[in-house]
């Protein structure tokens, strides 16, 4: 078995997400590759080679791929996969964007956010916003698989750099697409994907100023902020930090829901969470029912006295 | 220009699924199904489209059994001019399912084809990508704006770290996010009306594509069931608990 991990850039530094899809490498076993695609981005190829079980690490260090556009990227793994078993990538926004892709340029199918392993080619991966698990067998020569980065713990880092780093010299043609701009979320937290600890605000915040009343929880614990869909269309707080079904999925070992009535497409995205709290002032909301520990009443009250008993 | 949309029929969204005794899939007999609601932010914007004077025709097109025929029904009621359907009843995977679209698109030779970005019931999120390898057109994923300038069409995506834009030659094909638009209802006028639209029937066999995947299903099972915790009564009691019993704090 041999293996190519596309690896996940964010700003052009390596992103946490690669670790765990590295992770889903090992329990399908055999040499793990790892593909650093961008420009500039020889930090994140050297990253990359600090990460256990890494074997080789290919630098495709080249204007074109810039900006992870899916059309060069697919371009560039479609020339790179007939060394390969398996091409992986977390499923990522950039994962999801480009996998597909390649996956139909080589006439295979793919496997969307696998949550485990059970061999080499047989994988578990949720189905109908979590509502079931499918096991599911491909049978295709090269198998083009997303990893959903929850499902897998993320390796360690050796600290040795023993995987050796080699450029390849592929360079693409992309006439079709071009990046214009890109608006990024500025933020001191840690990421959603990756924090221990996850806050999130619903419609009951009622309105983008009092998230700050999240904000200094948030410090006290170190930890990243979510929304549910309904604040993130509500225009509470921007798209990037939609939980659930269609936003982002996270299993941190705490995810505090506040003001949020627990919709199972927001569920989806948490309910792998270790430690579940939930405060709203409904004591029916559904959300109480996936939450270890619930407390009933106002969060414009429940909100600052936990600020300062923390 | 002619605007292609993909509607796909799937389990309404507030259906609580549940999974068959033997294991051998969700059991879907007597569930309400529904448009895929990525879908029908296809739709929405197909047709926004059309009011600016964008785009010209909108053909809506399904892969599915008979039944998804309720679901172009529906796309012709909310300003679709007409509809192909392509009948199965064999599970069409992604590929499959972009296959037969990219044979739609060489006959129908649309300037831009709109997908949902995922549908809610396999929660895939490749159909549009595939099309788009297929076609070798480029594609605009994940789509919360779409502008078309001049020869080039903008694309405002979604993306983890906040938003990208990108701009893409025509024809191309786009994936819909949640807040690209908010749908219409289709009122009863209009429901009536789209009785009397042209559908058109197709078979994969006559657009020459194999429905039949490498992947198989062998098991489809509930997840982990969380049970459901306790109530606190207070901050204090909520801060203990977690120190003390979790341990997380
Ligand atoms: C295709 C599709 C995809 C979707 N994807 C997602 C997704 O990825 N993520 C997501 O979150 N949703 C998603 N949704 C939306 C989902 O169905 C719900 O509409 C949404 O999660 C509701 O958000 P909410 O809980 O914040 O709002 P609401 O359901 O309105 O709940 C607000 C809660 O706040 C409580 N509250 C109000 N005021 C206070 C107060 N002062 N103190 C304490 N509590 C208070 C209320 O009791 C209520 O329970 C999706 C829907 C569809 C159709
Ligand atoms: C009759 C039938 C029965 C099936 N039965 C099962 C089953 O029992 N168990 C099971 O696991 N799977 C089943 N499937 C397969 C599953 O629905 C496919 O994976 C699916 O059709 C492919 O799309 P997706 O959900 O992967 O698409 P995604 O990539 O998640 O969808 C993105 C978008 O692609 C477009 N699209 C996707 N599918 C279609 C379509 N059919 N027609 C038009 N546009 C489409 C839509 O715009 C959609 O929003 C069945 C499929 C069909 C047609």
């Amino acid at each position: 078995m041999s293996i190519l991990v596309l690896a996940d850039l964010h700003e052009g530094q390596l992103a946490g997400a690669t670790a765990h899809v590295v992770a889903a490498a090992e329990a399908i076993g055999g040499d793990i590759d790892v593909l650093v695609a961008g420009e500039g981005v020889q930090a994140a190829a050297e990253a990359a080679a600090k990460l256990n079980g890494v074997t080789k690490v290919r630098v495709a260090d080249n204007v074109v791929y810039a900006h992870q556009l899916a059309e060069p990227l697919s371009a560039l793994l479609v020339e790179l996969a007939d060394d390969y078993t398996h091409v992986l990538a977390s499923a990522s926004t950039t994962g999801k964007n480009v996998l597909p892709r390649l996956a139909a340029l080589k006439d295979v199918s793919q496997l969307s956010d696998i949550i485990a392993v059970d061999s080499a080619d047989t994988f578990k991966r949720p189905i109908y916003a979590g509502n079931a698990i499918a096991t599911v067998k491909s049978d295709d020569a090269l198998k083009v698989i997303t990893v959903r980065t929850t499902g897998f713990d993320a390796v360690s880092e050796g600290g040795s750099g023993s995987a050796s780093i080699e450029a390849v010299d592929v360079v693409v043609e992309n006439s079709q697409s071009s990046f214009v701009k890109e608006e990024l979320a500025q933020s001191d937290r840690p990421e959603l994907g990756g924090a221990k600890v996850v806050i999130s605000g619903g419609r009951g915040m009622g309105n983008g100023e009092n998230f700050k009343l999240l904000d200094g929880i948030a410090d006290k614990l170190g930890a990243a902020i979510g929304a549910s869909r309904a604040a993130v269309d509500a225009g509470f707080v921007p798209n990037d930090m939609q939980v659930g079904q269609t936003g982002k999925i996270v299993a941190p070992e705490l995810y505090i829901a506040v003001g949020i009535s627990g919709a199972i497409q927001h569920l989806a995205g948490m309910k792998d969470s270790k430690v579940i709290v939930a405060i709203n002032k409904d004591d029916e909301a559904p959300i109480f029912q996936v939450a270890d520990y619930g407390l009933v009443g106002d969060l414009f009250e429940i909100l600052p006295e936990l600020e300062s008993n923390i | 220009m002619k605007v292609l949309v993909a509607v796909k029929r799937v389990i309404d969204y507030n259906v609580k699924i549940r999974v068959k005794a033997d294991h051998s899939d969700v059991d879907l007999t007597n569930v309400k199904m529904a448009m895929n609601p990525f879908c029908e932010i296809a739709v929405e914007e197909a047709v926004r489209l059309k009011e600016k004077g964008v785009a010209t025709e909108i053909v809506a097109v399904t892969v599915g059994p008979k039944a998804a025929q309720e679901q172009l029904r529906t796309a012709l009621a909310l300003g679709a001019d007409r509809a192909i359907h392509i009948e199965t009843d064999e599970r069409a995977e992604s590929l499959a399912v972009a296959k037969l679209l990219a044979k739609v698109v060489d006959e129908e030779q649309p300037g831009m084809v709109i997908l949902g970005k995922q549908a809610i019931d396999t929660d895939n999120n490749q159909t549009g990508q595939m099309l788009a390898a297929l076609t070798n057109l480029p594609q605009g994923t994940f789509a919360s704006e779409v502008a078309v300038d001049g020869d080039k069409l903008h694309v405002t995506r979604e993306i983890d770290g906040g938003l990208q834009t990108v701009a893409l030659t025509l024809p191309a094909i786009v994936t819909t996010d949640l807040r690209l638009n908010e749908p219409r209802y289709a009122k009863l006028p209009d429901i009536m009306k789209a009785k009397k639209k042209p559908m058109d029937m197709k078979t994969p066999a006559d657009l020459g594509v194999e429905v039949a995947s490498k992947v198989s299903l062998l098991k489809v099972e509930s997840p982990a069931e969380r049970k459901g915790g306790i109530k606190v009564a207070s901050v204090d009691e909520l801060v203990d608990k977690l120190k003390n019993e979790a341990k997380v704090l």
